[in-house]
């Protein structure tokens, strides 16, 4: 294989040319992100769930000061860097959308179930996109610290493991096909390798994050949605152990990667 | 009521650098919804900057700007502690304005 590339290099000089495109299209990519990265508009949705973190809501009238991210009740701080994790008093690994959800049923008296089934960008979903960049952003700049202590939590990571390889669909897709090894590419954007470290604020580390085509800021599940449909699997509950498998995996694979959510997509 | 805008303003050589990130939707009017009906247009008509109470911007704005709009500009003259006030009004005649200070 090496020696047939060799050979095609000195021959046309093309592997040069090609690995010059390459890496040209990649740098646009980076430069425009930093463009717009000044004027992310994922700001715009942080302010907004500060507001939305203080603010007394629900039947119950209750802010959500007191919602356990991980790290004791009301504490934001570097709670989204170690999430998922598992929660004693839900009895379940969350992520960060899953344990808000709890948090605003418990706290707030609303009702999870339906907001879980509300289509994204719409009415409390709306609201939650602005807590994930919020509680996110106070992390940012912090290195991705999964506990994998509990049982639960090791058993997350399996699953989510099984699910990253499992292969079906009308394309026999899986995670894995994309996103498997090094140095793949979608048109023309790198993929990171999520079965390893991809690197600071590459792959699991850059979301939540304001995508600009669309004007929508994505937290990781509306991601995973995403990552399904193009696989034309089946859409995934919201909040689903589904979910939360895939991120744990993907979450301990990140380890002591430098979180820059909310980041800025294309 | 619109939600608020976020404003920096940097003193930079006798200048102040100002940057400013608006929250619209900015809906062309172009669009059409899953129903096939046309998404009225709905973006900010005018723009409006002042260096404290003196205009030194205003722009005419169409249905072209992004929605969730950056503007970024220099006022020539503008020292630190000085008053920018931003301020738009939309083609529905709603309107906002944020102030901050020069740092």
């Amino acid at each position: 294989m090496l020696t047939k590339f060799a050979i095609a290099c000195a021959l046309g000089g093309l592997c040069t040319l090609q690995a010059q495109a390459q890496a040209s299209s990649a740098d646009a990519i980076a430069q425009y992100r930093a463009m717009l990265a000044d004027g992310n508009p994922a700001e715009l949705f942080e302010a907004k769930g500060e507001d939305l973190w203080k603010q007394k809501r629900g039947p119950k009238n209750a802010s959500l000061e007191r919602c356990d991210l991980g790290k004791g009740p009301g504490v934001v701080k570097g709670a989204f860097v170690e999430l998922p994790r598992y929660f004693a008093d839900t009895g379940r690994v969350q992520d960060l959308e899953s344990r808000l959800l709890s948090c605003m049923e418990t706290l707030q008296g609303l009702d999870a179930k339906k907001i879980a089934a509300t289509p994204f960008g719409r009415d409390e979903q709306a609201n939650l996109e602005g807590l994930v960049a919020w509680i996110s952003a106070e992390s940012r700049g912090l290195k991705f610290n999964l506990p994998q202590q509990h049982e639960q939590e090791k058993r997350m990571y399996e699953v989510g493991k099984r699910l990253f390889f499992f292969r079906g669909g009308p394309y026999d897709f899986a995670c894995a096909s994309c996103h498997g090894e090094d140095g793949k590419r979608i048109r023309l954007q790198d993929l990171p390798n999520l079965t390893k470290n991809p690197g600071d604020g590459v792959g699991f580390a850059a979301w939540p994050a304001y995508r600009v085509s669309s004007g929508e800021l994505w937290g990781m599940q509306r991601r995973l949605n995403d990552c399904f449909r193009q696989q034309r699997f089946p859409y995934p509950g919201f909040a689903s152990e589904v979910t939360v498998a895939l991120a744990t995996y993907m979450g301990v694979n990140s380890k002591g990667a430098v979180s820059v959510a909310p980041s800025l997509k294309r | 009521m619109a939600d608020p805008m976020r404003i920096r303003a940097q003193a930079q050589n006798g200048n102040a650098v100002v940057r400013v990130l608006m929250s619209h939707e900015m809906e062309t009017g172009q669009r059409k919804d899953a129903a096939g009906k046309t998404i009225p247009a709905w973006h900010i008509t005018e723009v409006t900057a002042q260096l404290n109470g003196k205009t030194v911007l205003t722009a005419q704005w169409g249905p072209a700007i992004s929605k969730n709009p950056f503007l970024q500009f220099t006022v020539k003259g503008a020292k630190a502690g000085d008053k920018i006030t931003i301020s738009w009004v939309d083609n529905r005649g709603d309107k906002r304005t944020d102030e901050a200070t020069v740092a």
